[in-house]
């Protein structure tokens, strides 16, 4: 048996820890892009300024592959998927044959046509190679400017502005972190980012990049011009879905898979931010491109492969996120669909702390807990497990979540007995 | 979804008299010192909370720590391996921890703490089933055995 991975991130390392539960003998081959070991890519923006030691970012200790058995081929990219021979042909020409495939080649940052695109110092942010290129410029720059708001803009922007760079960030729609937070929350995180130095530009985008040869400014759809030496180009991640695409695979927005992460491909799986899976606060298929779901579907797509039955139960999106020292948890909707939804919430804005719930028929599809964080996987929890909540909620927005406060069977089946999850 | 046999820690709700004597059997556990006085006293940081003592609206109350999860969300959420889990105990590896909080975002039980740590910094702390013991020192100090420590 030979199980070959495409991809080398959270979704992969689970996979593998998963098939060698159950089998140790098959061959595993691991094929990724980049010349590292699994990293803990969330981090590459504290990288760029030190903010943890280089030593943190290794997803799992560099004995790993070898206990694991794991044929590990780096800075190599797999080009094509061939599912009636079942091989694949990777970038130095050479054929590999699987009996069990698993994509997890992530999402690669999309680019925009941009006028005046072609100029130096114009970077991404998705890799640790990219992260290396922007912390070298970054020595000999004095502004920045971050095209995007969202996840990826925001903590590259906080990277930059820590390693002591002026920088903006620009972002078309009226509010940052617009997937993560609704505007209340966002707001407080606009006020707290400028207080501490940081240019935030809200409703406007990116008309032109200016300068010879290297960056020198942007002009903005508002005429607006801003000088900087550095662009960072933060607008979005679509999955990384070509080659499945090519294959045949059936594809949306993401690969699309099955409860057991199967692809329109009993041999060939998906999990992670390539995959588009049941988001079951929505109802529906979605990609939720999140460091947990990567890992939960890498495990229960690892357990199909090696031959234990296993379901994903669905996800939502859910984060964890801290800028300059601000932290904010939210899970499923930050904002109602429509109005048959209930919303409750509660906001200090000078101690920068807020919380808001969504309910519908008594179920909670959504929360967000900025300033004041402890316990929030409550309320996660709440959402996962579809707990009904009968009688005065109020203490959501007042109190530390307490499972006292829920319903006793919910109670008594999570703390009587054993748990799977 | 089958649960491995493992000794967890079960509260009893109506045994419970929210002594508070559970807590504090865990920060002296898991102090340098292991004495109470010098814990509490002397050592700074003190060893940050790994339990809590749920109080509700009419006087109920009960211990709760980790359920040691078989396939814990904390796990899974952690963005750089420093939760792990060790022959089904869950454990963090508190040199490894960036204090991201995803573990907190996502325990379903409220189970991951915020401790503060020598160098000024923080990481995520929890229950390790006290693994110097035979019996968790929070089960063992209760008095009115509301929290035992048995196989389910």
């Amino acid at each position: 048996m030979r199980y070959v991975i495409i991809g080398n991130s959270a979704a992969a390392v689970h996979a593998i820890e998963e098939i060698r539960r159950m089998d140790d003998s098959g061959e595993i081959v691991v094929f990724s892009r980049e010349p590292y070991l699994a990293y803990s890519r969330p981090l590459i923006t504290e990288y760029l300024f030190d903010g943890v030691p280089e030593r943190k970012m290794a997803y799992r200790d560099a004995g790993f592959y070898r206990k694991h058995a794991v044929d590990l081929r780096l800075a190599v990219e797999v080009v094509k998927i061939d599912r009636t021979r079942k091989e694949i042909v990777d970038s130095k020409g050479g054929v590999t044959g699987y009996d069990k495939l698993l994509l997890t080649a992530g999402g690669v940052p999309f680019i925009p046509p941009l006028k005046g695109g072609d100029r130096e110092n114009i970077f991404t942010m998705m890799t640790w190679d990219s992260a290396k290129k922007v912390k070298e410029k970054l020595k000999d720059i004095r502004r920045a400017v971050v095209l995007g708001g969202g996840l990826i803009g925001m903590k590259t922007a906080e990277g930059i502005h820590e390693a002591g760079v002026k920088t903006t960030v620009i972002e078309l729609a009226p509010q940052i972190l617009s997937r993560i937070l609704d505007s209340a929350g966002a707001r407080l995180f606009e006020d707290y980012l400028q207080k501490r130095g940081m240019e935030i530009i809200l409703a406007d985008t990116l008309e032109e990049v200016l300068g010879d040869g290297c960056v020198s400014g942007v002009r903005l759809r508002s005429g607006r011009e801003v000088e900087c030496d550095m662009l960072i180009l933060a607008i979005g991640v679509v999955p990384n879905v070509s080659i499945a695409k090519e294959a045949g695979l059936d594809t949306n927005r993401g690969v699309l898979v099955n409860e057991r992460m199967q692809t329109s491909d009993p041999d060939v799986f998906a999990a992670g931010d390539i995959a588009e899976s049941y988001d079951l606060v929505v109802d529906e298929a979605r990609v939720n491109a999140i460091w947990p779901l990567a890992s939960l579907q890498g495990r229960v797509a690892g357990a199909n492969m090696g031959g234990r039955d296993e379901s994903f139960q669905g996800g939502f999106p859910k984060n964890s996120l801290s800028l300059l020292g601000l932290h904010t948890i939210s899970m499923g909707h930050v904002d109602p669909p429509d109005d048959t939804y209930e919303v409750i919430s509660r906001i200090e804005r000078e101690k920068h702390h807020y919380r808001k719930f969504i309910l519908k028929d008594g179920y909670i599809c959504g929360g967000i807990f900025v300033g004041d964080i402890e316990k929030a996987g409550i309320i996660t929890g709440l959402i996962k497990n579809r707990i009904l909540l009968e009688g005065d909620v109020s203490w959501l927005l007042t109190g530390t979540p307490q499972l006292i406060w829920l319903d006793k069977t919910y109670r008594d089946e999570k703390l009587t007995k054993p748990v799977y999850s | 979804m089958q649960v491995s046999d493992m000794k967890r820690v079960y509260p009893k709700e109506e045994y419970c008299m929210g002594c508070a004597l559970c807590l504090v059997a865990c920060v002296v556990e898991h102090s340098e010192s292991k004495d109470i006085l010098l814990a509490y006293k002397k050592e700074s940081p003190r060893p940050g909370e790994r339990n809590v003592v749920e109080e509700g609206f009419e006087g109920d109350c009960f211990s709760l720590q980790c359920r040691h999860c078989e396939r814990p969300d904390c796990v899974d959420a952690c963005i750089n391996g420093a939760l792990y889990m060790d022959n089904g105990v869950i454990k963090v590896n508190k040199d490894h921890c960036v204090a991201c909080w995803m573990c907190i975002m996502a325990c379903p039980y409220g189970c991951i703490y915020k401790e503060k740590n020598k160098e000024g910094g923080w990481n995520s702390n929890k229950c390790d089933l006290c693994p110097d013991r035979e019996i968790p020192a929070c089960v063992e100090v209760c008095p009115n055995r509301a929290l035992v420590y048995e196989e389910r």
